[in-house]
């Protein structure tokens, strides 16, 4: 696909965007002046959109005048390397968040982080075993025992009993910030430790 | 003047706490680490970081992340000079003259005179800001919501007037980003809007975070790993005291270009569309013109890294000053700090320097000590961050896709949010690469609830009579600029088809 033939489908998926943001903005809302109330709830999204839609017509006539840079061009979009390394990288991504779902979010990770650094990067085992192992207990320590921002578990949860227990004994922030930051200087000097010259 | 020393004085004293002292050197040398990495700018750090600052109280948290907004823009030159990429956008210019003295052997001396030019822009723009904040915050106080909205109506203006993007994507950004902020409960009369599909995580609007994370986290990493491939080479750099303390004293060399560059950045830094990347850019090209050996830029002149680099490190506290006293923000890292405030409860705005004056001064006093430690860090462990620069992309992606998902998950625990956030990554991404502005959206979904509120008072005041913005002079001067400056790449267009003649007549001035 060229810049060119996306530019034209970005402009059309831009004006259907904008069609939709008009029509969900009517549904069931005042789009002018309410008597006593001023104006409407749909007012102000209503008549943006409108105005995105103009955007995204014009956008469409300079594509079909050929004034942007980007309607005139004739390279590829994407390359077929940017397609591999970025399209992995997505369904990495999208199978991380189905995996949140599925077997929580610490198993997920895991997981996520092993297939990123192994098979994307190529990268040892000791140094992938460090960031995937000690990844997902940095989080933990950070969001369920720093911030009390419990993450999605689904079917692990269980597992955390005896660790809720622990955590809801001691709380102190020092003790926290000083324990992740110890755990973050160990896997960081470990990382450094273990990456072999060929890798820089 | 009185005053204003008191308050700072105070502030200072706020900044000296261990916990707020702990939050700046934390934050400086997290923001020297992100601005280094290429990929990595002081808006993506900070749109990462910002909810893990929930664990401190609001003043420490937004002293941690301008400090990171500090030293990413300090962070910035040591890729540029070493690997001759820019660790981000707005150290570009310091490339230009970094990268050849770097070649040449003289990386040490570069870093050090990018390290004391930061220090001279940050000190002098913090100066600047302290005298020009209170006065300014004052005059503001009298802005009812008609001021208010043509105030934002005018920063969106500077977009269009000076963004230098292609106009309809520019605009086709702001609105989708106001758009995109009305989703959820309308708060004047408690009327869902735009749930789409009925799905009903959008009951609770869309976070500004999800939108930021979306776009400065993972469509910025998908950006680096598509441009990158994931390797980088790197320049050897040797550093010893006696070199150093050379390098120290050929400050005189390039004094007179960093201090033109520092308040240029300031003000340039202030206005909304501008900020740190055309600020650095313009003090190079005024420090070219001036200088009396003008060939020598571009081929290791030292006044060429000097220059940008005190620049973008004053826009950086120039484009806070209106965030803290209008409640517009200055840049979209600022968009991010102003979201953020609105998260632990602040009023941005005027009110803050009456209502919340241990913030503001807390702030202002962290600057000065966030300037004095980002030097130091910086200088000491220039070599430390060289050796974190070698680290193959292929491991920092994935702790920053890490980062980004929980990240993502905390400000409002649904994971409906984290997948909103992977969809604008993702579009964000493909946008970027057909020159689809994303800032403006940033801004916009920030500003957006409260450009709404103020618009519908005003109108409500005037009874739906519009006029209610031209009769007002404050607000008739904003939009009369925010007119002026829409008109203004109209006008080039036509100059340059005047200029050219009939020959070649395209309205190229768009996309100038």
């Amino acid at each position: 696909m060229t810049v060119r033939q996306a530019e034209f489908m970005m402009a059309i998926a831009t004006i259907l965007i904008s069609l939709g943001l008009m029509w969900s903005s009517t549904d069931g809302l005042a789009i002018g002046w309410v008597s006593e109330k001023g104006p409407g709830s749909g007012f102000w999204p209503f008549w943006l959109s409108l105005g995105m839609l103009m955007c995204a017509i014009l956008t469409l006539v300079r594509w079909a005048l050929r004034l942007t840079p980007e309607s005139r061009s004739t390279e590829s979009y994407m390359s077929r390397d940017a397609v591999i390394i970025v399209g992995t990288s997505v369904g990495a991504l999208v199978a991380l968040l189905i995996g949140i779902h599925l077997i929580g979010i610490y198993l997920a990770l895991v997981g996520f982080l092993i297939f990123y650094l192994k098979i994307v990067g190529r990268h040892q085992w000791p140094i992938t075993i460090m960031l995937s192992g000690g990844g997902p207990v940095f989080i933990f320590a950070l969001f369920e025992w720093g911030l009390k921002i419990p993450l999605p578990k689904a079917v692990t949860e269980e597992w955390f009993y005896p660790i809720y227990d622990v955590m809801y004994g001691s709380d102190h922030f020092w003790v926290f910030i000083l324990a992740a930051f110890a755990l973050l200087a160990t896997i960081s000097i470990a990382v450094h430790r273990l990456l072999p010259a060929g890798e820089e | 003047m009185e005053s204003i020393l008191i308050s700072l004085s105070g502030g200072l004293l706020q900044a000296l706490e261990p916990l707020n002292l702990f939050m700046i050197i934390l934050g400086c040398t997290v923001g020297l680490f992100v601005g280094a990495m290429p990929g990595l700018g002081s808006v993506n750090g900070v749109a990462i970081l910002l909810p893990i600052t929930f664990l401190v109280p609001p003043t420490a948290a937004i002293i941690f992340l301008a400090a990171v907004y500090y030293g990413a823009m300090y962070g910035g030159a040591i890729s540029s000079i070493t690997l001759g990429i820019p660790g981000a956008s707005t150290a570009v210019a310091t490339v230009f003259d970094g990268r050849p003295l770097a070649m040449s052997g003289k990386a040490d001396q570069a870093l050090t005179a990018a390290a004391i030019a930061s220090f001279i822009g940050g000190t002098i723009s913090v100066i600047l800001f302290t005298l020009f904040a209170p006065p300014l915050a004052e005059f503001a106080l009298k802005f009812g919501p008609p001021e208010e909205f043509a105030l934002m109506v005018l920063a969106f203006a500077t977009f269009i007037g000076l963004g230098g993007d292609d106009i309809p994507k520019t605009m086709f950004s702001i609105l989708i980003g106001l758009v995109l902020a009305t989703v959820g409960l309308d708060i004047i009369s408690g009327k869902p809007r735009l749930i789409f599909f009925d799905v009903p995580g959008f009951l609770h609007g869309i976070n500004f975070l999800v939108l930021a994370i979306g776009i400065y986290g993972i469509g910025e990493m998908l950006w680096t790993l598509e441009t990158t491939g994931g390797k980088v080479i790197v320049h050897k750099v040797k550093l010893t005291w006696s070199g150093f303390m050379t390098n120290v004293r050929s400050v005189r060399v390039y004094i007179k270009s960093t201090t033109l560059g520092s308040i240029l950045g300031y003000f340039v830094g202030t206005l909304p569309a501008a900020g740190a990347t055309p600020a650095s850019l313009m003090s190079y090209g005024l420090a070219k013109t001036f200088s009396k050996d003008p060939d020598s830029f571009g081929k290791g002149n030292i006044a060429g890294v000097a220059a940008p680099e005190a620049a973008n490190n004053a826009a950086s506290t120039g484009s806070m000053l209106p965030m803290i006293t209008l409640g517009i923000p200055g840049s979209p890292t600022t968009a991010i700090l102003l979201g953020g405030m609105i998260i632990w409860g602040l009023r941005p705005g005027p009110l803050l320097f009456s209502e919340n004056p241990d913030f503001v001064w807390g702030l202002i006093g962290s600057l000065y000590v966030a300037n004095l430690f980002t030097v130091l860090i910086n200088l000491a462990f220039i070599p430390v961050f060289v050796r974190v620069l070698t680290l193959p992309f292929t491991v920092l992606a994935p702790i920053i896709f890490v980062l980004c998902i929980v990240g993502g998950f905390a400000p409002t625990q649904t994971m409906h949010d984290v997948w909103l956030m992977l969809l604008f990554g993702i579009v964000g991404y493909l946008m970027r690469k057909l020159n689809y502005p994303v800032a403006p959206a940033v801004l916009a979904i920030v500003l957006g609830p409260l450009a709404e509120r103020s618009l519908r008072q005003s109108l409500l005041s005037s009874q739906g009579d519009v006029l209610i913005f031209v009769e007002r002079p404050i607000s008739a001067m904003c939009i009369a600029i925010a007119v002026a400056l829409m008109l203004y790449p109209l006008f080039l267009a036509w100059r340059k088809r005047r200029r050219s003649g009939s020959t070649n007549g395209g309205p190229e001035g768009s996309d100038a």
